[in-house]
């Protein structure tokens, strides 16, 4: 009897473990989750989710809880479609020191805070190849701003913000020497920085200003986030390759248990900065600012920054020892808890920002890092979460005292509870999950309704499109105990760290139209009147309107081979979602779009003689179709006047080219 | 025989409904015609769908007006509105004041969207014109100033 139930007891394992091995989504998705993510036709979603691009270098906008895609807003990257990066306005903001760069590699995304709180202002993003950090406006969805990072290898640890968006932070992932010093490599220790830099914005304008950087000492700067609350003074950020290796770092800068957060007092290091306490740098970095007035970017170049050198900063800066090369640095709502995420770990320690200050004020160190003060682990240690998953990448929180981490190598999310460490839930991802993202999920005041997990893998997720697939989005209900899975959906590149908001915040204050009559672009025409056609030596300015459906001037004659003619397209429409396009043939750009209101130019330098079509390219009226003209390009001395119109009946000028 | 007729009397009827020029009255039973300040009544005297349900007109025409409401027009509706009675995407706007009543042209430049989904006169535009008018966006005082334009363009005062 004894040995019978003993098999059977085995048996029921057996079939336990294999059901639990078998687990497909079919039986993973609930039977109410298409109820709970369908959005009726012509009805909004709950909430925006801006997600970054990856490696496209631009963000995405999708609506919550539908997965619909509603928007790529280019950022760091050419967007021929709409002309951003081809447009004459729009090229400098791509301007950096090393002249017009088209392509970038966009990883995270913050929403702007008032009171540690989303306001729906801008949303930053940071561009890791060549660092950059972007604002974007949020009434527009259009990038604002661009502002280049000095001293930074690769600006990784970015762009998050302190809690009134005084800052926001760029730190580098390569550590580099400082004013692009001629060093050996293997000069790593003694002569490369790893770069923190404290970009200050504007509490009106937006602005972005670095306002100083913190010389560390060389490794790697990973993640960040801005303490809250009772820790509302500091910063942490995660580090990896505390070895200070310069090569083969996946076996050499994983060599510690533990390498390192670190805690920086951004207030009183911001003292040091006004008191006059660093060394201002020369440097070059590019500073492209989009005027709204004018409708066109201008860029600066900066020489100066001010950089600030640790051995300096008493009481600024200090080490917490975080095992296993840490990625995420979370802080939760309450800004008590710091989370640091192990990416070789299995477990999750998790930090007390009151037991920090104690050991600081005790001076607990178990010693220092290139003059850095230590903090002893076990003393800022509020506990460890045992065995949650394989591979911790980062945390979000619900508001609700719930932590929710993400583990790459065992493809799951798990929910646990800060408090008391435990482990209260998991489910699986597919595949690989690297960020999530919950709406507020990393400020005081979260949405804790669901959680977006944003993975690198899709595999047999869609129909095959060959070797390169989607990368994609899963959402998961996170209202009840336990998490369900809702809802998968493909994203644009690579999406990295997300960020989402009530559509509350935003949906009212968009944007519907440019006001021509605020339009201060210096090529526009003001009504069909205004247009003209320009010549100014080899110089064409083709001063253009366009309105449903035509443009004007659509024929023009006069213009030579080489010539370089510039089109000024204004829009005159007054009216919501009546954007016209611009395109001309063999033109080896792009297309314009032109929203109501605004004046965009597109350049074209013909190189052979010819009838040129030119079209709206943005289906507008029923008579799209017949909104288009020509321009004759005539072998360069031809005796053709420049002449131009629309409607114009008048007998044709029959001159030909000699 | 009978089902002929039928046909013929809704062809018929269409036609009359669609043709630009529809003159039946559209306004409400009821309703008191606005007091007709120009020497002459509009042809068509419905108010149309809109916030302006009675417009004072000033005699003499107001000469700042005017003005402001050419600059107006040069921008925005010039790329579609002759001075003269020559259609070019709209109707030319000679004699608009004499058909339409000035409530009416005033709420379809402004609740443009509304009126062409709304209005018969509007619709029977659409009909003709093929575009669906822009709204441009006109505030209350523009709109305004645009219809002393036009009624200079008509030669009031």
């Amino acid at each position: 009897m004894n040995r019978f139930s003993l098999i059977l007891c085995a048996i029921g394992v057996i079939t336990a473990t294999q059901s639990c091995k078998m687990k497909n989504t079919e039986s993973v998705v609930g039977g109410d989750a298409a109820a709970k993510v369908y959005v009726a036709p012509g009805k909004y979603d709950e909430f925006y989710n801006f997600v970054s691009g990856g490696f496209s270098g631009q963000v995405s906008v999708y609506g919550l809880p539908s997965g619909r895609l509603l928007k790529v807003i280019p950022v760091f990257s050419v967007n021929p479609e709409n002309g951003y990066g081809y447009s004459e306005e729009s090229k400098a903001m791509l301007t950096t020191s090393a002249g017009f760069v088209p392509w970038d590699d966009e990883h995270h995304l913050e929403l702007s805070q008032t009171n540690g709180e989303q306001d729906g202002r801008w949303i930053f993003a940071n561009a890791n190849n060549t660092p950059r950090v972007a604002r974007i406006d949020l009434s527009t969805f259009r990038t604002a701003e661009i502002l280049e990072m000095p001293n930074s290898g690769g600006n990784h640890s970015s762009p998050f913000i302190t809690e009134n968006t005084e800052y926001v932070v760029a730190g580098t992932r390569f550590s580099v020497p400082l004013g692009n010093q001629d060093v050996p490599i293997n000069s790593f220790k003694e002569n490369f920085k790893s770069v923190a830099s404290f970009i200050s914005v504007d509490k009106t304008s937006g602005n972005m200003n670095i306002a100083f950087q913190i010389a560390l000492p060389a490794m790697n700067l990973d993640l960040s986030h801005a303490g809250k609350g009772p820790s509302h003074d500091w910063f942490f950020f995660s580090t990896y390759n505390t070895e200070q290796a310069n090569t083969l770092l996946e076996v050499n800068a994983s060599q510690k248990d533990k390498d390192f957060i670190v805690a920086v007092n951004w207030k009183k290091a911001e003292e040091y900065a006004k008191a006059g306490k660093g060394v201002k740098m020369k440097t070059q970095y590019v500073h492209n600012v989009w005027n709204e007035e004018t409708q066109s970017a201008t860029s600066k170049t900066e020489s100066e920054v001010l950089v600030l050198d640790p051995a300096e900063l008493k009481d600024v800066i200090y080490m917490i020892p975080c095992p296993k090369s840490p990625h995420g640095c979370d802080v939760d709502p309450t800004g008590e808890y710091i989370v640091g995420s192990g990416k070789l770990a299995a477990l999750i320690p998790v930090f007390s920002f009151t037991k920090m200050t104690q050991a600081i004020a005790n001076k607990s160190f178990e010693g220092e890092y290139h003059g850095i003060p230590v903090l002893k682990y076990e003393s800022v240690l509020h506990g460890e979460v045992q065995k949650p998953g394989l591979g911790p990448l980062h945390t979000e929180f619900d508001g609700k005292g719930n932590a929710y981490t993400s583990f790459f190598l065992s493809s799951e999310v798990v929910k646990w509870s800060i408090k008391d460490l435990k482990v209260l839930d998991r489910v699986p991802t597919y595949y690989s999950v690297g960020h999530l993202c919950i709406p507020g999920g990393d400020t005081k005041k979260p949405w804790g309704k669901y959680v977006i997990a944003y993975n690198k893998i899709t595999k047999d997720r869609y129909l095959p499109t060959g070797p390169e697939l989607a990368q994609a989005a899963q959402l998961y209900d996170i209202s009840g105990d336990k998490m369900q899975l809702l809802l998968d959906f493909p994203t644009i590149g690579e999406p990295h760290y997300a960020q989402a908001c009530p559509a509350s915040l935003i949906k009212d204050k968009s944007l519907k139209i440019y006001d021509i009559n605020k339009n201060h672009n210096p090529y526009v025409s003001m009504g069909e009147k205004a247009t003209k056609v320009v010549r100014s030596g080899d110089r064409v300015d083709v001063y253009m309107t366009a309105i449903r459906s035509h443009l004007t001037p659509d024929n023009i004659e006069g213009v030579f081979v080489g010539d370089e003619v510039y089109f000024h397209v204004t829009n005159l429409e007054q009216d919501w979602d009546v954007p016209h396009g611009f395109a001309i043939k063999h033109n080896p750009n792009a297309e314009l779009l032109m929203m109501p209101g605004e004046t965009v130019t597109l350049k074209f330098v013909p190189d052979k003689q010819g009838i040129y079509p030119f079209y709206c390219t943005d289906f507008c009226s029923a008579l799209h179709q017949e909104m288009q003209g020509y321009l004759r390009v005539s072998p360069r001395g031809a005796n053709v006047p420049l002449k131009y119109g629309t409607g114009n009946t008048e007998p044709a000028n029959t001159t030909a080219a000699k | 025989m009978n089902r002929k007729h039928l046909f013929s009397a809704l062809i018929a009827i269409s036609i009359f409904i669609f043709s630009c020029g529809g003159n039946s009255s559209q306004a409400p039973a009821g309703s008191t015609p606005a007091p007709a300040p120009e020497a002459a009544k509009p042809a068509n005297d419905t108010k149309g769908v809109g916030k302006f349900t009675n417009v004072e007109l000033t005699h003499p025409l107001d000469e700042g007006m005017v003005k402001q409401g050419q600059a107006i027009y040069e921008l925005k509706c010039a790329s579609c509105h002759k001075l003269s009675t020559e259609k070019l995407v709209g109707p030319g706007w000679k004699g608009v004041t004499d058909r339409r009543a000035p409530e009416w042209i005033m709420n379809f430049a402004t609740n443009t969207d509304e009126m062409l989904d709304k209005d018969a006169n509007a619709k029977a535009l659409l009909e003709v014109c093929m575009v669906r008018m822009p709204n441009q966006n006109l505030k209350d005082d523009e709109v305004r100033h645009v219809l002393e334009f036009m009624r200079k363009n008509d030669g009031k005062n």
